[in-house]
């Protein structure tokens, strides 16, 4: 398989009034051709700026202090903001979460799609409208000719969302990124979403990268998934490894606090206690040693090792160094 | 099996919002929010409420306690039937009633101190003096896990788990019976939702308390409640025991909202056939004549067009609205 | 890396610091000041405005002229060593008389403001909570009063009521609370659907008890900015008013009447006109700088 896209070490800062908050720690994501991908994480863990990293879409305040991000053979993080733009929408499609305000209010759903295409092709008027109907078409959105003259607040959340995915794909990019798409969605419509977005990758053979905190969605649609926490990758590997044989006590953890419903008998939640860390001071070892169940002296005071687990499955664990205590993944308590 | 007395019972409940405003229109429009509702709440138990967006959960529970005026239908508390009480005579009830809402940044004064937000109920009700008060809002702190000692904070300080106890801390101050839950756990983080739930149902067996909780996370609905309800467009459609319910959805509704829940499992979720709902969920503005649901629904018999059906016993508490059986 | 054994031994959880408190306490009062600390326009401005109000209330106690005494053998003086502002026809010392007026036309302006802050909270306040007939009528009151243009009707009132300061502050009250109350209606309105409004219902608040400690004090910021800028607001029409001669009867002065009272000599003393005038525009200057920089401040949007 081809690789796509290879984000190494990437660590983004943010300049605030109060110091500088480290939010992406040292990121190192793969993507091959053709696959989904996930990135699960919960709030303050770096998922989204990663991807904003990624597009160079950062705040004034934003700064990527060191890495690489290489897609097809170029440095994104080197790039002019003249060449990024030649790249967004373009090469790289991006969706956002709420599609009520992704969407200016003021110009047709037809106008809005077609300016992807109008900025990065040469194509006649009557050429853009048929590709902005194809394409209304292939996302489900039934009498385009007609809707294609509509505005944003004449189309349901579900059906903005589709638009949104139009927007991003009419240029056929070679790499979706989906922020959290379907998390304002109700879960009728999230399913249809899905579906769709599952339907477009092997008709258009794209990459998708999605990141959500809801592992639901990553189960049903990734063939891969990144967990992240603190600002860095603490797991990766592929869907079944990590929900079978999570290696991370993270992953443990959330996996553990979520209920699954085709269970029949109850089963106390186990939470995983405490708040994320403050990346204003962010830890000097592992960012979830505080958090975790079996934290020892190392964690506290070194910043994990990425291990090999088995092919294509990595955790940055101190659990995997051979001095480590076995541990019991079902205690509760430690296993001196 | 010791028979649990009911606590709530609402009968044909309906609360309707007229958009036609102004003194010149002509013809009244309604959005029917609530629409003929009936159910039963034991105490202890849980009942949860499930449906997409305008299907009336929030307004139900909304109107429940009478934060809304019932625009028809009975509200049968502990036996007495509160719906058409005037505000001034709802005050014993406020005590019994309370509410858990669902943004844990909006549902707090944010110039308030914890401790007087928490303290307000009491203060209200006037059932302590000063010092009694503090020692009961401590003794709450204390209750939801967090530090007494930060009674005098304010709520900027704190995450949105630790602002959503507060919310549940002011909700106990007065020693309520029944609690509404209104989404209260859609705005926090996975990891979190699980210390907030825990926490619920630990309050639960502590404290006698009988909970409405509406989400629309139906794997956690499914975790804390004893029985569910199903709502579409303001109609309840199906209401049944929770594992029964997931076991064996009737309505065609309940069974493409129960396969569209996307699983935490890959090997599942290759398995599961999702049952698709084609179209978008329409507008609760003056629906149309007949089952709310027809317009999306594969067995839609001339039938569903003529008449709305009611809820139908089917056994073991089971019900469900549906021409079907 | 080689690390020692002893490296990897297991770190007993302490509970303690689960549930501590995740950001350090800056009061709503601190961010605010914090923020506006940093427009240095504003704190000019802040800066000057302190300043004139202590020379207003110490200044004529420690100058050795009152601002009576007339001296005819000094009269129409410019600015020296003894006069620094000069003296008027009366040989009055214009300083001490600039003093005096910034005396009257900032009590003018703080009580006119003040007053009328609290009358339109209290009207916006109810108008924007019960909504519906209620707020339908009371608005349309408002609406008819501000209609009229505000110049015209404190005229209107002057000539009714009279002259003299007392006349002037309920005057200028009556124009300016409509501005306030259609402020708070409007921020009261958006606020009210919010959830701890719904969650003050649900405990049992009374409508009162709502609007005094739920709504109002959310509503701090653009009460507080209203008021700094309906002082100069206050402070002009006052002194227009007693340019026109409808204001503050001798031997009181306020800027407006010292203004009024240089016109007829102004082309050969300039000075007399310049002084009073400068005092009304910088001080007007001050307060919209140090307005504009707290509406910054306390604007949420801005804040993180």
């Amino acid at each position: 398989m081809e690789k796509l896209l290879q984000i190494n070490n990437i660590h983004t800062s943010f300049q605030t009034h109060a110091g500088e908050v480290q939010a992406v720690r040292g990121v190192s994501i793969d993507l091959y051709k053709g696959e989904a991908v996930g990135i699960v994480g919960e709030s303050g863990s770096g998922k989204s700026i990663t991807m904003m990293t990624l597009m160079r879409l950062l705040d004034n305040n934003g700064e990527i202090k060191e890495g690489e991000i290489l897609f097809e053979g170029k440095d994104l993080v080197k790039l002019s903001e003249k060449e990024m733009e030649g790249i967004r929408g373009n090469d790289i499609g991006m969706i956002f979460q709420d599609p009520m305000t992704s969407l200016n209010p003021v110009l047709t759903i037809g106008d809005q799609i077609s300016e992807p295409l109008i900025k990065h092709g040469k194509m006649s008027r009557s050429e853009v409208r048929k590709k902005v109907i194809d394409m209304l078409e292939l996302v489900g959105i039934s009498s385009p000719e007609k809707r294609m003259k509509q505005y944003p607040h004449e189309f349901s959340g579900g059906m903005r969302q589709r638009v949104m995915i139009a927007m991003a794909l009419i240029c056929q990019p070679k790499l979706l990124i989906a922020d959290e798409p379907t998390t304002a969605l109700d879960v009728t419509i999230q399913a249809q979403i899905l579906e769709l977005m599952k339907d477009l990758k092997e008709k258009l053979n794209m990459s998708i990268i999605i990141i959500t905190h809801d592992l639901g969605v990553v189960a049903n649609l990734c063939t891969r998934i990144n967990v992240m926490y603190g600002g860095i990758v603490v797991e990766s590997g592929k869907a079944r490894e990590i929900f079978y044989n999570a290696n991370h006590p993270y992953t443990w953890g959330l996996l553990r606090s979520i209920p699954n419903p085709k269970l029949d008998t109850k089963e106390r939640l186990i939470p995983i206690q405490g708040t994320p860390p403050d990346l204003l001071k962010p830890p000097v070892g592992c960012p979830f040693a505080e958090r975790c169940d079996w934290a020892m002296k190392i964690c506290f005071d070194n910043m994990p090792e990425n291990y090999n687990i088995s092919e294509d499955h990595y955790s940055a664990c101190w659990l995997n160094h051979p001095d480590a205590p076995k541990v019991n993944r079902n205690d509760d308590g430690r296993d001196n | 099996m010791e028979e649990k007395d009911t606590l709530i019972e609402v009968k044909n409940l309906s609360k309707f919002f007229d958009v036609n405003k102004g003194m010149f229109a002509k013809k009244k429009s309604y959005v029917k929010a609530v629409d003929d509702v009936s159910f039963i709440i034991k105490k202890g138990e849980t009942l949860g409420i499930v449906g997409e967006s305008g299907c009336g959960k929030t307004t139900m529970g909304r109107t429940l306690l009478k934060l809304y005026e019932p625009t028809a239908g009975e509200i049968i508390y502990n036996g007495k039937d509160i719906a058409n009480l005037k505000n001034n005579d709802m005050l014993p009830y406020r005590r019994k009633m309370q509410m858990i809402f669902q943004d844990p940044y909006a549902s707090l004064n944010s110039r308030m101190s914890i401790g007087d937000i928490i303290a307000e109920p009491i203060e209200i009700h006037k059932l302590m003096n000063k010092i009694e008060r503090l020692e009961r809002v401590r003794y709450l702190l204390n209750k939801v896990g967090l530090n007494p000692e930060d009674v005098r904070r304010y709520p900027h300080e704190f995450s949105g788990g630790q602002r959503q106890r507060i919310g549940i801390a002011r909700a106990l101050a007065v020693q309520p019976e029944f609690i509404v839950c209104d989404e209260p756990i859609s705005a926090l983080d996975v990891s979190i939702q699980a210390q907030v739930v825990n926490m619920l149902e630990d309050l639960q067996d502590d404290l006698g308390l009988t909970y409405l909780f509406i989400a629309h996370d139906l794997s956690m609905v499914k975790h804390i409640s004893n029985k569910i309800g199903v709502m579409y467009l303001g109609k309840l459609v199906e209401i049944a025991e929770s594992n029964e319910l997931y076991k064996n959805p009737l309505h065609p509704y309940t069974k493409a909202l129960l396969s569209a829940i996307p699983v935490p499992d890959p090997d599942m979720a290759l398995q599961n056939k999702r049952i698709m709902l084609e179209g978008e969920i329409p507008s609760p503005i003056d629906p149309p004549e007949g089952c709310r649901f027809r317009g999306r629904c594969k067995y839609a018999m001339p039938k569903c067009a003529e008449a709305q059906p009611e809820l139908k016993d089917m056994g073991g508490e089971h019900k469900v609205a549906c021409f079907l059986y | 890396m080689q690390y020692s054994k002893d490296m990897f031994e297991f770190i007993p959880k302490e509970e303690k610091n689960y549930n501590r408190v995740v950001r350090p306490s800056l009061t709503y009062g601190q961010d605010v000041w914090r923020m506006l600390r940093k427009n240095k326009l504003a704190m000019g401005g802040l800066v000057f405005l302190i300043i004139i109000v202590l020379a207003a209330i110490f200044g004529p106690m420690l100058s050795k002229y009152s601002y009576t005494a007339q001296n005819l053998d000094f009269a129409d003086i410019g600015p020296s060593a003894q006069h620094w502002f000069g003296t008027d026809k009366f040989g009055r010392d214009l300083f001490v008389r600039v003093l005096e007026g910034a005396r009257i036309s900032l009590t003018i302006g703080f009580v006119a403001s003040a007053l009328s802050v609290f009358i339109g909270i209290l009207y916006g306040g109810i108008s924007g909570y019960f909504g519906g007939t209620v707020d339908n009528i009371m608005m349309r009151i408002v609406e008819a009063i501000y209609a009229i243009p505000m110049t015209i009707y404190v005229i209107l009132i002057m000539v009714v009521l009279r002259g003299g300061l007392n006349s002037i502050i309920i005057a200028l009250t009556i124009s300016f609370w409509v501005t306030m109350a259609r402020i708070v209606r409007g921020q009261i309105m958006s606020l009210k659907e919010q959830e701890f409004v719904l969650a003050a219902k649900t405990i049992g608040a009374s409508p009162l008890r709502i609007i005094l400690k739920h709504l109002i004090p959310n509503c701090l910021g653009p009460i507080i900015v209203t008021l700094t800028l309906s002082v100069p607001d206050a402070i002009f029409q006052e002194a227009f008013l007693s340019f026109i001669g409808l204001g503050i009867a001798p031997p009181l002065a306020s800027w407006g009447s010292l203004a009024s009272d240089a016109l007829g000599g102004y082309q050969l003393y300039p000075y007399q006109l310049v002084f009073p005038a400068l005092a009304i525009s910088l001080t007007m200057l001050a307060f919209n700088l140090l307005g504009d920089g707290l509406t910054y401040a306390l604007d949420p949007k801005t804040r993180r």
